[in-house]
């Protein structure tokens, strides 16, 4: 039986669904390479014609926020209306701004 | 203590209000258990479920049935795959999960412990068993962990080739010789009774079921599934001019559903107690390919040690 | 030239079918779930490629045979591949060393194909293959060196694959009066045109994978004719089963 710091790194998978948009994650896999991320991610990920482009990362790689400090980091911006163009009033005869 | 009390308060609240909850948010260890039991044996259940179909790619009567047929089985492996990535997010390794596969702490549905013994079997397969499994798996697109539900929602998007592929081999198979359409009638036979005891227990008896459904991660019942797989699946048997094994079978003009006999799950349980036809053969298998393929796993990793290695000495020097 | 041509085709379209039925036996075999996948979809190209090919030999022969009467309706000594792809699987480093020496002469025999050749139908379908098995030539190639520069073990046995698979390749290129008409009329090159850039390729590939092409004077060759090993009567015998079974049934 194998032991579990034998196993493949894992990868998470962004794909570019087309051109003109984003890369988006759509998942992860194990690759011992970065070659082979790729080429995994291709057969895994796009089989169904879903992407023109891949990103691979390994996923020890990403820096995340915390969620237990969601709170803390996002509802700050919550009170910055002034932020959003409807928090201003303008005049009727002023179709387009 | 007061904490944890919160947390979970908080928790609950989310789960009511349909929200959902993410790999790293905090989740009882109860909630992180339930799903990592539910998408590892979904998992397993996707990979084991390889080869009951794998065998007979290297059979298809056709090119274009070879084809299809491939293409199906791999979409399993890519199905498994998801899965297993959802499931580590929880914080498990794949490889603790093919552990607990390979010495049979873990289970994976009972179907696939029954033989494929003619190509007819390819089509009851994915007519019923696929069929059987879209039912259950749809309403998990939406489950309230959201790894789990967004790997639901492309394996769902992918299978719904499957059924299509299963029902078409047995319309050609019932319009053809009369040879084939006791190929048909057989197969249907074996694995009408079997695609109903993927549901799982009745509602009475179901262990998980209760805190499952509160938690969000089952959205209805193992019952009310199956009634609905029986009321959608007799009128395609009769479209395929099958006769559904079942004496007791009848349409029910009060409720507006098919009755259907008793199930026997003293054969359930013997199936997933290890006694089924191919329990061993299976879990054989498996071990095997893993076993097989250590050194090549091993291989790839001391390569890109090296490589690494190479390449960071590359930088130093230059 | 249209029966030589014929045979021609038959021999492209069979190295792609037996190919694939082989690996298709790997199906929920493979080392790893990524890799079984990856061989899936190697094994799907290539039976896309042998359908299309077996599809046109079918349709210009005029005697009424689709793909599948070329597949399940010839015995083996009809079959026109390589020896080579009929081999055994194996194990893994077998069968991805069979698939590097295999994918790099398909590539160069695609190229031309589809870039050289006067039969606009045979170069369409090779334009298409081409995108594959230039996608097939990197991933056989990058296991190659994985497993030949991997750990000592995967280096001693993926040499040994070599060692053994190695003499099947002279096969590949050589000509008969079916490939010299063929090139006269401009269809594609002689088979010893791809020699020189195949060796170089596959030199430098197994040098990064630090191993040797080794010393052989044994020459395997035959399938070209319908000469094959033992292995494909049984490879066949198991593919054409149903349909051998019950003849004239629709599948």
């Amino acid at each position: 039986m194998s032991t579990p710091n034998t196993e493949w790194p894992l990868w998470e998978v962004f794909v570019r669904s087309k051109q003109g948009l984003s890369h988006k994650h759509v998942g992860s896999l194990h690759a011992a390479d970065a070659a082979m991320a790729i080429s995994n991610a291709r057969d895994v990920y796009t089989r169904r014609q879903e992407g023109t482009s891949i990103w691979v990362v390994k996923a020890e790689d990403i820096t995340a926020s915390t969620p237990s400090e969601k709170d803390v980091m996002f509802d700050p911006a919550n009170d910055k209306v002034y932020r959003h163009p409807t928090f201003y009033d303008l005049p009727d005869e002023i179709k387009n701004m | 203590m007061t904490q944890e009390m919160d947390l979970n308060q908080r928790f609950e609240q989310y789960i009511a209000a349909d929200q959902k909850i993410e790999a790293k948010d905090w989740m009882p260890d109860a909630y992180r258990k339930t799903l990592i039991r539910q998408i590892s044996q979904h998992a397993h259940s996707e990979i084991i479920g390889m080869q009951p179909e794998g065998n007979w790619i290297t059979r298809a009567p056709s090119l274009k049935r070879k084809s299809i047929l491939l293409a199906k089985v791999q979409d399993e492996a890519g199905h498994g795959l998801y899965l297993y990535s959802a499931a580590e997010t929880l914080g498990i390794s794949r490889d603790e999960m093919l552990d607990a596969l390979h010495t049979g702490k873990a289970k994976y549905s009972s179907i696939f412990n029954y033989p494929t013994l003619t190509w007819a079997d390819m089509g009851a397969v994915g007519w019923l068993v696929d069929g059987a499994a879209i039912m259950n798996q749809v309403p998990l697109c939406k489950c309230s962990y959201g790894p789990y539900a967004r790997a639901m929602v492309r394996v769902c998007k992918e299978e719904s080739f499957h059924q299509r592929q299963g029902f078409q081999i047995m319309l050609t198979l019932s319009q053809g010789t009369a040879e084939q359409k006791e190929l048909a009638q057989d197969a249907f036979n074996r694995w009408w009774w079997p695609s109903l005891m993927m549901f799982g227990p009745n509602d009475a008896t179901s262990k998980h079921s209760e805190q499952s459904m509160r938690w969000k991660i089952k959205r209805f019942s193992n019952d009310e599934l199956r009634q609905r797989f029986v009321d959608m699946t007799v009128p395609q048997a009769e479209l395929l001019g099958l006769t559904v094994p079942d004496a007791d079978l009848k349409w029910n003009e009060v409720t507006g559903h098919y009755d259907f006999g008793p199930i026997d799950w003293g054969e359930f349980e013997q199936v997933v107690a290890g006694n089924g036809p191919c329990n061993r053969e299976r879990i054989d298998t498996r071990v095997t390919a893993h076993e097989n393929g250590a050194w090549v796993r091993e291989a790839a990793t001391a390569y890109a040690a090296k490589s690494s290695k190479r390449a960071s000495s590359q930088n130093s020097a230059a | 030239m249209e029966a030589q041509e014929h045979e021609w085709i038959l021999r492209l379209a069979d190295d792609a079918l037996v190919l694939a039925q082989r690996l298709s036996e790997w199906c929920s075999h493979g080392p790893a779930l990524e890799e079984d996948i990856a061989l899936s979809n190697i094994a799907l190209d290539l039976l896309g490629q042998a359908r299309a090919m077996l599809t046109l030999a079918g349709g210009r022969e005029g005697r009424g045979r689709d793909e599948d009467a070329l597949a399940y309706f010839r015995t083996d000594s009809e079959y026109r591949n390589a020896l080579l792809v009929e081999l055994p699987n194996g194990h893994f480093g077998d069968t991805i060393t069979r698939q590097m020496l295999f994918d790099q002469f398909a590539v160069l025999r695609y190229d031309a194909l589809a870039n050289q050749s006067v039969d606009l139908e045979l170069s369409a379908i090779a334009s298409k293959a081409l995108k594959e098995v230039r996608y097939h030539a990197a991933h056989s190639s990058q296991w190659v060196v994985r497993l030949g520069d991997g750990t000592e073990e995967s280096h001693q046995r993926v040499q040994e694959s070599l060692n053994v698979l190695w003499p099947y390749t002279e096969e590949l290129f050589e000509d008969d009066a079916v490939s010299q008409a063929c090139a006269a009329a401009g269809i594609l090159p002689l088979n010893a045109s791809f020699k020189e850039v195949w060796s170089s390729q596959v030199q430098s590939i197994l040098s990064e994978a630090t191993l040797s092409i080794p010393e052989s004077k044994a020459l395997l060759t035959g399938g070209r004719n319908g000469r094959h090993t033992e292995h494909l009567s049984y490879m066949l015998a198991e593919m054409q089963v149903l349909q051998r079974t019950y003849p004239g049934a629709e599948w």
